[in-house]
Parts: C-alpha cells; sequence; structure tokens
C-alpha cells in the first residue's frame, strides 16, 4: 500500500505570551504514517491532541518540531515546513479537511459552500453544483435549504454541509474531525457509507471519531495518541 | 499556477526623518493571492501600502513587478508615466473613503468608463455597456448610471469605486480598509461581493485592514504589522488560529465574540 | 506721439514685453502647452481682455493694424475700448476690415473672412486649463497634460452624451493640437473649431487672471475631440442671416421688442457689412439701400 503522510517526530506547544509567556506543551514525538485506502483513527481522551494533530498536518497549526512529510504532485513536500503558498496547493490538490464546525461566508449558498472546492480545483461551477447536488441530497438535507446560507442551519444541517463540502472532491488524503459528532443514525450511516467509498477509491483517511460505533464501522487502525503525550518533555 | 509571483518585495523601508513608517519589509505575492495586512493604526501598514503602489517612495528597498510581457520591472525606478499607466490599467486601489476614489461630480457610468477612455476606447456605446455590465457586478441597477455618486449610499460608493478599478481587468488591487466606515451588514454584502469578485478574476490583492474578520474572509495569507515591522506572517487562518508573536495574540484575543 | 509721452510704446514697459514674448516664442514652440508668465495689472478689470492685451502690446508694432472684435462685433464696448487704448498708447492704425488687419484681438469668435498668413490672431481666455472643470488641482493637471493622460476630458463628453444625448458642449470645446496638447480654444463657439485647423494665422491665446499664454502657429492640425459614435459636428442654422442672407456662418439672435419678436444675424458684423454693401439681402434688412428695392421687409 502506497503511503501518502508520514509524520515523525513532531512536536506542538503553545506559548501564552498574555500570561506571561508560560508553554503549554500539547503533543511530542509524534510519529505515525497512514495508507492509502484504509481509515486511521486518533484515539484517546479529550485534550490529549488529537485535533492538534489533525490542524498541523493541515497546516492550520505551526508545527514546532519535527517533519509531516506528503506526498504531493509526483514529489514528496514537508508540510510543516512549507510555504504558505504550498501549503495552499496542498489543500487544494491533495489533503481535505473535514473540521468540526463550519466556518459560514455571509450570502453564500449551502450548494456554494459545497461546490467551492470543486471550482477551486478547475472544475465548471455548474458541473461542480450537479455534484453538489448529489451529496446533499444523498446526506438528506431539504433541498429548500440548498440556496440558503448555511448561517442560520441547524447544527446538523451545517455539519451535513460541512461534510460534503469535505468529501465531494477526490483528495488523496482526507482529515475527519468528528465528522458525525451532531448527525442522527441515519446521517451517521450516510457518512459511514461515504468512508467506505472513499476507501475504496483509495484515499487515505485520517479520522476522529467519539462515536464508537462509526469508529467500529470505519477504522482500519487505531494511533493511541497518549502515547504523543509531552511528559517529561514539557517545560 | 505559474511559478513565478507577481510581485516581489525586498527590505522596504521608510522613515519619515527619524520616525518609522515600516521597516524592512519583504514578501512575494502570487497571482491570484489575497494577502492582508493587518494591524492597529500607525502600524505602518498604509505606509507599506502606499509605498507598494507607489503612492509614496521608500526609503530604501525595492518591489519589482512582473509586468503582461512577463519581465520584471523595478518599480522605484519606473518613469511617473510607466507608474501612473501601471495604475490605471493593471493595478486597482480602493480607499477607504470612497471620495477619495471616484470623481463625485461625473456620473456612475463615467466613473467607470474613466480608466477606459484613459486607455483609448473611443466608443461611447461599447464604454456604456462595458459600464452597465460593471455595475451589474457591483449590484448597482442599471438606472443609476448617470445619477452622481453624490447620490449614493456609502456601501454603493464602495461598490462603484471597486468597478471603476477593475474595469480593465487589474492583475492587482490595493485596497485601504476597504470596508471600514461601513454598517456591519453592508459590509458583509461588500465583504461577499470583493470575495466572489477576487476569486472570478483571479486578481492578486494587498487588503489593509485593522478587522480580523475581514482578513479571515478575504485573504489566504496576512502579515501582522507592529511599529512598522512585520512581527508574523503565514496562512490566514493559522495566524489566526495558532498566532505565535506576542502582539498577533493580543490582537486575535482582542476580537469580540458575537 | 506728444500725446502719449507719458505712456511706454504700447503701455507695457520693455522688459515685460520681453518677458512676454519669451512667454509667446515657448508657447509656439510648443503647441498647445501653457506657459506660465507674470501677468501684469492692467488698467482694465479682469475678464476684460486683460491676457488678450498683454499679448497684443508685446507683439504690436508701429506699422500694424489693429482690428478688435468681441463676439464678432466691431463695436460693442470692449471692442471700441481695446481699439482706442492701442489706438492711443501704440498710435497705431485700427480697423474693422479682417482683411486688412494684421493683429486680430478676439474675445470668442474667429473672423468668418478667411485669415491669411501674416496675421496673427489674439485670443483673450478666461480659464485656459480645459480639465479645470473635471480636476480642480493644478499640479494634476500639470501632470495629466505632461504624461498625456487625457482620459477625463472625453468624461466630460461623456456627460454630455449621457445627459443629453448628445455632445452638448456648443463653446470652448477642446481639441488636441498637433497630436500632443489638449487645448481650450477659449469660449469661441465650436462652430469656429474648425477654422483653427491649419490656419495659415499665428493664433495665440493669452489668460490674464490665469497667467498662462499659449499658441497654434500656423498651419498646425488642430482637431475636435470625440467620440467614434458621437462625432464632432459644428452648429448649423436653418436660416440665413436676416440682414445680408449669409449662410453658414455664425448667428447671434437679436431680440427686436417686447413681444417676442426675433431675428438671427451674422455675428462677425464686418463680415455683414461687407456682404451688404456687395448686395446681399436678407429678409429683415432695412430697405434704405439702392440694392434692396425689389425685397420685401418683415414687419
Amino acid at each position: 500500500m502506497p503511503t501518502p503522510l508520514v509524520v515523525s517526530d513532531v512536536a506542538k506547544s503553545f506559548t501564552m505570551h498574555l500570561r506571561d509567556g508560560i508553554k503549554l506543551p500539547v503533543v511530542a514525538g509524534v510519529s505515525f504514517s497512514i495508507k492509502a485506502g484504509e481509515c486511521t483513527v486518533l484515539g484517546g481522551p479529550s485534550g490529549a491532541g488529537k485535533s492538534s494533530i489533525l490542524k498541523m498536518l493541515y497546516g492550520n497549526y505551526a508545527v514546532d518540531e519535527g517533519q509531516i512529510i506528503v506526498k504531493h504532485e509526483d514529489g514528496l513536500v514537508d508540510l510543516a515546513h512549507a510555504s504558505p503558498r504550498t501549503v495552499l496547493a496542498i489543500r487544494r490538490q491533495t489533503i481535505g479537511y473535514v473540521s468540526q464546525f463550519l466556518r459560514t461566508v455571509p450570502r453564500v449558498s449551502a450548494l456554494d459552500v459545497v461546490a467551492e472546492p470543486l471550482v477551486e480545483r478547475g472544475e465548471e461551477r455548474e458541473a461542480a453544483r450537479g455534484k453538489a447536488r448529489a451529496l446533499l441530497a444523498r446526506l438528506n438535507l431539504p433541498e429548500k435549504l440548498w440556496a440558503l446560507p448555511p448561517a442560520t442551519f441547524s447544527g446538523g444541517e451545517q455539519q451535513r454541509v460541512n461534510i460534503a463540502r469535505g468529501f465531494i472532491t477526490g483528495h488523496p488524503i482526507l482529515l475527519l474531525d468528528e465528522p458525525t459528532a451532531s448527525l442522527d443514525a441515519t446521517n451517521r450511516d450516510v457518512v459511514i457509507e461515504l468512508i467506505a467509498a472513499k476507501k475504496a477509491a483509495g484515499v487515505a483517511l485520517l479520522g476522529i471519531f467519539h462515536d464508537h460505533e462509526v469508529r467500529e464501522a470505519v477504522a482500519d487502525r487505531v494511533i493511541d495518541v497518549t502515547a504523543f503525550a509531552p511528559g517529561k518533555l514539557a517545560a | 499556477m505559474t511559478d513565478e509571483p507577481l510581485l516581489r518585495v525586498s527590505a522596504l523601508s521608510k522613515f519619515y526623518g527619524s520616525r518609522v513608517g515600516c521597516d524592512n519589509v519583504s514578501f512575494d505575492l502570487w497571482p491570484g493571492e489575497v494577502l492582508a495586512v493587518v494591524g492597529e493604526s500607525g502600524s505602518g501598514k498604509t505606509t507599506l501600502l502606499n509605498c507598494l503602489s507607489t503612492r509614496l517612495l521608500p526609503s530604501s528597498g525595492t518591489a519589482s513587478y512582473r509586468m503582461r510581457d512577463g519581465q520584471f520591472r523595478e518599480l522605484y525606478r519606473m518613469s511617473e508615466a510607466e507608474r501612473r499607466f501601471l495604475m490605471r490599467t493593471d493595478w486597482g486601489f480602493v480607499h477607504q473613503n470612497p471620495a477619495d476614489g471616484l470623481r463625485m461630480t461625473v456620473s456612475a457610468g463615467a466613473n467607470v468608463g474613466e480608466r477606459l477612455m484613459a486607455v483609448g476606447d473611443r466608443h461611447y456605446g461599447k464604454i456604456r455597456a462595458t459600464a452597465v455590465d460593471w455595475l451589474s457586478r457591483v449590484e448597482i441597477e442599471e438606472d443609476r448610471i448617470d445619477d452622481e455618486p453624490r447620490a449614493f449610499s456609502g456601501g454603493m460608493r464602495q461598490r462603484l469605486q471597486i468597478a471603476r478599478n477593475l474595469v480593465t481587468g487589474p492583475r492587482l488591487v490595493f485596497m485601504d480598509e476597504p470596508t471600514g466606515g461601513l454598517d456591519v451588514s453592508v459590509q458583509a454584502r461588500l465583504l461577499d461581493l470583493l470575495r466572489g469578485l477576487v476569486t472570478d478574476l483571479g486578481l492578486a490583492a494587498i487588503v489593509v485592514t485593522h478587522d480580523l474578520a475581514v482578513a479571515r474572509l478575504l485573504s489566504q495569507r496576512m502579515m501582522v504589522m507592529k511599529d512598522g515591522r512585520v512581527v508574523e506572517s503565514g496562512l490566514t487562518d493559522r495566524v489566526l488560529d495558532d498566532p505565535r508573536a506576542p502582539y498577533t495574540q493580543l490582537l486575535v484575543s482582542s476580537i469580540l465574540q458575537v | 506721439m506728444t500725446d502719449i509721452a507719458t505712456y511706454n510704446f504700447a503701455y507695457l514697459d520693455e522688459q515685460t514685453k520681453r518677458m512676454i514674448r519669451r512667454a509667446i516664442l515657448k508657447g509656439i514652440a510648443i503647441p498647445g502647452y501653457q506657459v506660465p508668465f507674470a501677468s501684469r495689472e492692467m488698467p482694465m478689470p479682469y475678464g476684460w481682455g486683460t491676457g488678450g492685451v498683454q499679448v497684443t502690446a508685446s507683439i504690436i508694432g508701429p506699422d500694424d493694424v489693429l482690428k478688435v472684435i468681441d463676439q464678432g462685433a466691431d463695436d460693442t464696448t470692449n471692442a471700441v475700448s481695446i481699439r482706442a487704448f492701442f489706438k492711443k498708447v501704440a498710435n497705431v492704425a485700427v480697423t474693422t476690415d479682417t482683411a486688412t488687419a494684421t493683429i486680430i484681438q478676439t474675445r470668442h469668435r474667429i473672423p468668418e473672412h478667411p485669415l491669411t498668413a501674416g496675421q496673427v490672431l489674439v485670443f483673450q481666455v478666461p480659464i485656459p486649463e480645459p480639465l479645470r472643470f473635471l480636476e480642480p488641482r493644478e499640479t494634476e493637471t500639470r501632470k495629466m497634460h505632461a504624461l498625456e493622460e487625457y482620459g477625463l476630458m472625453h468624461v466630460k463628453l461623456y456627460e454630455d452624451i449621457a445627459k443629453h444625448g448628445r455632445i452638448a458642449t456648443t463653446y470652448a470645446y477642446p481639441v488636441k493640437v498637433e497630436g500632443r496638447y489638449v487645448m481650450d480654444p477659449s469660449p469661441t463657439p465650436k462652430f469656429d473649431n474648425p477654422k483653427m485647423h491649419r490656419s495659415p494665422a499665428l493664433q495665440l491665446f493669452g489668460a490674464g487672471r490665469e497667467k498662462r499664454i499659449y499658441a497654434v502657429p500656423p498651419f498646425t492640425d488642430v482637431v475636435s475631440l470625440d467620440f467614434e459614435d458621437h462625432p464632432f459636428e459644428v452648429q448649423t442654422f436653418d436660416q440665413p442671416c436676416a440682414l445680408c442672407a449669409a449662410e453658414n456662418v455664425y448667428l447671434d439672435e437679436v431680440i427686436l421688442d417686447d413681444h417676442g419678436g426675433h431675428m438671427f444675424v451674422c455675428s462677425d458684423t464686418d463680415h455683414c457689412e461687407k456682404r451688404r454693401a456687395d448686395g446681399h439681402r436678407g429678409h429683415l434688412a432695412p430697405d434704405t439701400h439702392p440694392a434692396s428695392e425689389n425685397m420685401e421687409p418683415a414687419q
């Protein structure tokens, strides 16, 4: 199995300058890799740093130490030290991300929120909207909501828009931060099917799932994040 | 995607006597990229913007711009005629106060058409048709085309200013607090419009703002300035979600939550 | 010359005349370019032709024959006064005849009789800057001229068409001189613009209050600005001159009574008189002249 993402010896801490510069270590010595066609799950209690790891892999958090090697456009890139422009290219082409919460933009319809990543990758807007419609229908989002901006949607509705936005593209790596947290059983099953389809398509998935059922259904491998606790490394 | 940046800025400094305007600023800007420059008033962001747009000459440093023919030209070595030509064709400048960027006593249509006439368009019908098209793109009704901007609301004026700047298909637009002084709802509409135009036209933009929400919505990259220096830069969401410099942390922690 | 002993020839002192001549020469060398000059106080108010008078005073010589017109007329206050002024301070010959004049100072008209090589037409100019009403900053308009940034001039014409459906500017209609400088031809009717183009006469412009001199040398291209789909055109009149029946000349409306009676007559009084002397008769011409026997005057 090809290995599209390798994390080695990554460490992360927050320095709180507004609180006399205290340093809050988050994780250290993070090393693992994920495989194409597999869903790897980050396990461990809240506060263990699961979300932080995902955010570092997406370039959303800075990395203090270590490397994140990504297979991007026929080459290998160290995301931990990549320029902002490279990170943007990786996000556009290689790594997709379903965040816990949808960040809405005023006046942009749910349909366009979902279609946007495809348009950014150069797909025709109408074709992208077609795919977005299909995906939103599959996630049982009422059609009357499609043309509305998601700002006023319920948590579950927003989450489905978010999932559709993450799943619509063919990114070879997909990061999932609790995508099923606020979904009912029916839609949870839809997400499980979507993940299975991604696996079948050779996508490498890395996710955080607090929901046992979902985790059982999708996980090929669980990485225990407590192993990366900074412990004695803490300053 | 091209492999070359549109604008290369290297060690740009501007001093007002012994006071620092901006100090040793360097960055590259690629086509289609929106860079937000944030900081409080007096941080040097407007000085930087004015230097980059050649409205002000820096004390030292260089900035080179990739012209439409693919050649890099050193901005501060260009003749004034070349710079002004660039300014009204390949560049745009959106002022915070629309009155600074519009001709308040000529009609909306003429405001949009001026740049076309400046580059030699001499067909009234075509100029007017282009003006109508651009007014609709910034959501101004066609029947307002012969009204003067004096009769427009603040938000409309700002949208008109944007149309006036974009009509010649610039590749780089400078914006100085484009949503400053507007009501929140008007701001949201303008931001959304700007965001759409920037994406559709593949514009590169440098947006000066003190509003982090504006930076989050419009830009992919961000530079935080304090006392004339860049204290932090990077991906916009990285800087805002994981601010590292003390000053950036202060800025981010000062955002009011709604 | 004894009666003018208290004055320098042509009123201005020699230093001033040399300064103005330098400005004029520079203007001729750069057709259409506004040359700043140290305009002097003249014994007349601003707006009465102080710029034109200083230009005339600087170029006039004892052998010159001066004609002065005000909106085409030789007999209005301004024209009469300026003519009298130069007769007094330069002791030159004066005339109302366009053809025999060597210098013609004008306020807002170009004579109908074609000018010839060797003649000088001196325009009185109130506001020399054609860009002024759209761009109030002098620093900026000078830069625009220097860099040949004339888009703004078409903005003005655009506004005309947008408001009136056509270019409604009828006087002070902007022109481009020798393919370079945009120039205000002074508030002459645009009817006269074509006469400036490749004119054999030297055309000088003086703005006293604004302290600018500019020039159009003989046989210089003077092209009126326009749009491709709204080309420049001059005013046309649907009737001939009521006095001399001239067509294709610029006409003034003259009110005859309190009951709405009016007539259109030549604005160029010299041209009109010459035509009448040659026997041309309009429908309102007085029948005192022998050649008008068979003309029916209207009531």
